[in-house]
């Protein structure tokens, strides 16, 4: 394998653009050049502390600092799904459920690649461990977090159409299979259409990022078609299991719908 | 024979009566008072305390699904699941006699719910209901939407439903209703039931 090193000098001119945006939000007075100075700032920062983390974490080659860091990969990732609910659960559930649904989807996924496809030496080499799982926890949180949105959405706007069937009788499941559908279809869609637009109007950045470091273009293919196929599995069973999950948990034993352990709605998202 | 004791919920203080076969009781208070909640206590729909049985059945006893059919709430604002009527009647023809009954026509099973009025949605609500077969219909000012010959409509089906040997706590605002339907009254004030005196 043979790729281009980059030194910072060459990062340097390429600061310049975001230089240039600052300059230009400054002139025509949009007001983003704080913003901006503290994105970019935040991104230097976070992105350089990642590449001495992994460096670390690839030079021990430990079970247990891959497990931490993996855990703790999840859990900055439960906390955005938990951010972008507009009514979250009550409690703890509005935490712990799309989390803990995530961290077994994805987890299941990442090592059902690492035993059977991949086959890395130890299978839990973070080399390829935290990087399957950082693309399968991205896309897995965004199915949990647009499946849960639309069931809470569903379920307050049709309020009067679920309860008039559990009146005459009908499950809990019966009553919100509509609201569930919704909720799994917003759910999958991004998945399905990335899948029909990628190599046609999207290269994927994994598939590029091989092909810069000198990997033949149809190897690279091929590992951007098993990661899709990975994102697809770990979207659909994170989203299915915690749409379920939170279709129960605004339910009750007596077939009642529980809005009570519904937050109320937040402005801003 | 419903029995209910010391039925409590958030809004309703401890409320105990019976209701027996073939008995309409009625149920007055101002606004607010909490005949809703009572009703929807009744058919399970809140979180609630209290022994309720049909026929010596406790509700406790048996899956919520079943206690509904048999105990079965119309709201005065009923929910609408489906685009048109049709859609909310699985079985359209069974429902014809009780569609014609209620003077609404037979082509009705196309219109849209969106168009209906607040005395049409009522009366699609209590057909809906009847077509179940309850024991006891939980009946939640299903006339307040009407003309007097609507509420009559509704009054002769329910006065048919208890001659099967069925029940009914019917909530009204309506004095001379109140007396034409039941015998008895309940006086809901503060989420506290009485027997009313008249």
């Amino acid at each position: 394998m043979n790729f281009i090193a980059l030194d910072y000098a060459d990062l340097a001119i390429a600061a310049l653009l975001v230089v240039l945006n600052g300059a230009l939000s400054i002139a025509l007075r949009l007001g983003l050049e704080r913003q901006l100075a503290i994105a970019t700032a935040r991104m230097i920062v976070q992105l350089l502390l990642v590449g001495v983390v992994l460096t670390t974490l690839f030079s021990i080659v430990s079970p247990t600092w891959t497990a931490l860091a993996a855990l703790a990969m999840v859990l900055f990732a439960g906390r955005e799904i938990m951010a972008r609910q507009e009514r979250r659960l009550k409690g703890f559930w509005a935490y712990g459920l799309g989390t803990s649904c995530m961290l077994v989807a994805a987890s299941l996924v990442t090592i059902f690649a690492l035993l059977t496809q991949l086959q890395a030496d130890p299978w839990y080499h973070p080399r390829y461990t935290l990087p399957l799982l950082g693309m399968i926890l991205g896309n897995t949180m965004t199915g949990i977090s647009l499946g849960l949105d639309t069931l809470t959405t569903a379920l307050v706007r049709d309020r009067g159409a679920i309860e008039a069937q559990l009146m005459l009788g009908a499950t809990r499941r019966e009553a919100l299979l509509p609201a569930t559908r919704a909720a799994l279809r917003s759910a999958l869609m991004p998945i399905v259409n990335s899948m029909a637009a990628t190599g046609l109007v999207s290269l994927p950045g994994m598939m590029t990022g091989q092909i810069l470091a000198g990997v033949d273009p149809v190897e690279a293919v091929k590992y951007q078609l098993l990661i899709m196929f990975l994102i697809a599995g770990g979207t659909a069973l994170g989203a299915i299991t915690a749409v379920i999950a939170a279709g129960y948990r605004l339910t009750d034993a007596r077939h009642r719908l529980r809005l009570d352990r519904l937050g109320p709605a937040r402005d801003g998202i | 024979m419903l029995s209910v004791r010391d039925l409590h919920r958030p809004g309703l203080l401890d409320a105990s009566f019976d209701l027996a076969d073939r008995e309409c009781v009625a149920v007055r208070g101002p606004s607010g008072a909490g005949k809703s909640l009572l009703l929807r206590a009744i058919a399970d729909l809140d979180l609630n305390d209290g022994v309720v049985t049909l026929d010596d059945r406790s509700r406790a006893d048996m899956p919520a699904p079943q206690w509904r059919r048999l105990v079965t709430y119309v709201p005065a604002e009923p929910g609408w699941w489906a685009e048109t009527v049709g859609g909310h009647f699985p079985d359209w023809s069974g429902a014809a006699s009780l569609v014609d009954a209620l003077s609404l026509p037979a082509a009705s099973r196309d219109w849209p719910i969106a168009r209906l009025s607040t005395g049409e949605r009522q009366r699609f609500a209590l057909i809906r209901a009847l077509l179940l077969r309850p024991r006891v219909l939980l009946l939640d000012e299903p006339t307040s939407g009407l003309d007097p010959e609507g509420a009559a409509a509704v009054e002769r089906l329910v006065a048919d439903h208890l001659a099967l040997g069925n029940s009914a706590i019917w909530v009204t605002h309506d004095a001379e209703q109140a007396g034409r339907v039941a015998a008895r009254s309940l006086a809901v004030d503060h989420g506290r039931l009485t027997e009313a005196s008249r």
